[in-house]
């Protein structure tokens, strides 16, 4: 039986004055899944990315998230972001870590422990004192990755974050990625490289001017026929 | 011309003297501004940082009043102060006028604008990267103001620091609210315009030097400490 859905839309809308960003977007998140949103620019990733965290409201249709058995029917859903070009506060690495675990109301020893743990997974540990700023890009975003999986979300969504990275530094924050995909983490993230997608994720969905145009399995996405202008998008023949 | 050397000479000598009098109307100086200046940043960085992160309705009013009160006469505000603080208004029983205290209250109510409206502009700027990030951890308008003013404090620095600049070069409020009275709430400025009035150009030109040169200093003294951020900043470029 396919798992219920953690959080799901219902003709969703969203419009930005004439601009329609998003119409009629029916699509579900459920738990354990690697979804890559791939597209042109402008093609909604992002908000679609934002609708389903949270940070956008829908125009029109509904953003639903079920109750469940367990955390979720007390907490409610946790969500965390990553997003294409992080943003630190003027502080140490391990400052913008335990403000980031203080915001999600975790006790101090809690917060310690948490930080240290998110740190060493993410190999910052040696650059725990230093100011987050000075870090170099993927550094930057792997402190990102840090501060995201240390407050330990439900969902965990990714706006093209390896996006402006050097080779290297795009292999490190993949490489953490596939880590945190391969323990059940469920990820949503948005993503112009094709490789990226059919490396990490088990589902796929193919937006374009604001519609959803294709959700299928990784497999079938990269093999089966699919409508022209996502044809015509994976042999690079539009836009990216 | 020749006043103008004089005022050095005579900027020096008094400087020099260590005269008790001049000090006395330093100190004074750099006690009203600074305290002043606190409040104005308590006030006015808290209400600069809400105001760019937090979205009601009237906000938008609500700026253009701070930006307008930006052109605030320090006189007018010397009249409001006034008329609060005299034995009529609805603060005259506190005793305040003609003290060093209405002297503060006077130039916090200059420079809370100042303070709140460029605040404003630089947590705007800040607000534009980080709401997404911050709402994303659960952050709220006041807890993301906070956060904002730490993330942009050393920028806040030069904020506060013109702030005070204003605040000490002031002297229309300060003689109306203070009286200028010797020994009690004569401050440098008021100090100037008296020594104008009677003529002693040398010694208001001198006062005036030393003011510029007391500023000077705090401003030496907020540079060093931004050095190591700017060394740290440039070794990155």
């Amino acid at each position: 039986m396919e798992a219920p859905a953690l959080i799901r839309l219902r003709q969703a809308g969203v419009r930005f004055g004439a601009i329609q960003a998003l119409d009629a977007i029916d699509v579900g998140v459920r738990r354990g899944e690697c979804i890559a949103l791939v597209g042109a620019n402008g093609s909604g990733k992002t908000t679609l990315l934002r609708l389903l965290h949270g940070l956008q409201g829908c125009t029109t249709g509904a953003r639903e998230v079920p109750a469940h058995v367990g955390r979720l029917s007390t907490a409610g859903l946790r969500c965390a972001m990553v997003f294409q070009r992080p943003f630190l506060l003027n502080l140490s690495v391990n400052q913008n870590l335990n403000i980031a675990l203080w915001l999600r109301a975790y006790p101090r020893q809690e917060r310690l422990r948490r930080a240290g743990e998110a740190l060493e997974r993410m190999g910052l540990v040696a650059l725990a004192q230093r100011p987050a700023r000075t870090l170099s890009g993927g550094q930057q975003q792997r402190l990102a990755l840090a501060i995201a999986w240390s407050t330990d979300p439900d969902v965990l969504f990714l706006d093209e974050p390896t996006a402006n990275l050097d080779p290297g530094a795009k292999r490190e924050v993949e490489a953490a990625i596939a880590q945190l995909a391969s323990e059940g983490l469920t990820l949503v993230m948005s993503t112009h490289n094709l490789g990226q997608a059919k490396r990490l994720a088990s589902r796929v969905l193919y937006l374009e001017n604001g519609r959803l145009l294709v959700d299928a399995p990784v497999d079938q996405f990269f093999q089966d026929r699919l409508p022209a202008s996502a044809e015509q998008f994976l042999k690079g023949e539009r836009s990216w | 011309m020749q006043t103008v050397f004089e005022s050095f000479e005579l900027a020096l000598r008094l400087l020099a003297a260590g005269d008790p009098q001049l000090l006395q109307i330093v100190v004074l100086s750099l006690k009203v501004s600074a305290s002043a200046c606190l409040i104005g940043a308590l006030v006015g960085l808290l209400l600069g940082a809400w105001l760019a992160v937090a979205r009601f309705a009237g906000q938008q009013a609500l700026v253009w009043a701070l930006n307008t009160l930006l052109a605030l006469p320090s006189v007018v505000v010397g009249l409001l102060v006034y008329l609060l603080l005299s034995r009529a208004g609805p603060l005259g029983s506190w005793g305040l006028l003609f003290t060093p205290s209405a002297m503060v209250l006077a130039q916090s109510v200059l420079v809370i604008p100042l303070i709140a409206a460029l605040t404003r502009r630089l947590v705007l700027t800040a607000w534009r990267e980080a709401a997404d990030p911050l709402r994303s951890l659960g952050a709220g308008p006041l807890t993301a103001a906070i956060l904002l003013l730490v993330h942009e404090r050393r920028a806040l620095l030069t904020v506060v620091l013109t702030a005070f600049g204003r605040a000490i070069a002031e002297v229309g409020a300060v003689m109306m609210v203070g009286g200028n009275v010797l020994g009690v709430t004569r401050v440098m400025t008021t100090a100037i315009a008296l020594e104008t009035s009677k003529g002693d150009l040398a010694l208001a030109l001198a006062l005036g030097l030393v003011l510029l040169a007391v500023v000077g200093c705090i401003n030496a003294a907020l540079s060093l400490l931004q050095a190591p951020h700017s060394a740290e900043r440039a070794a990155l470029v």
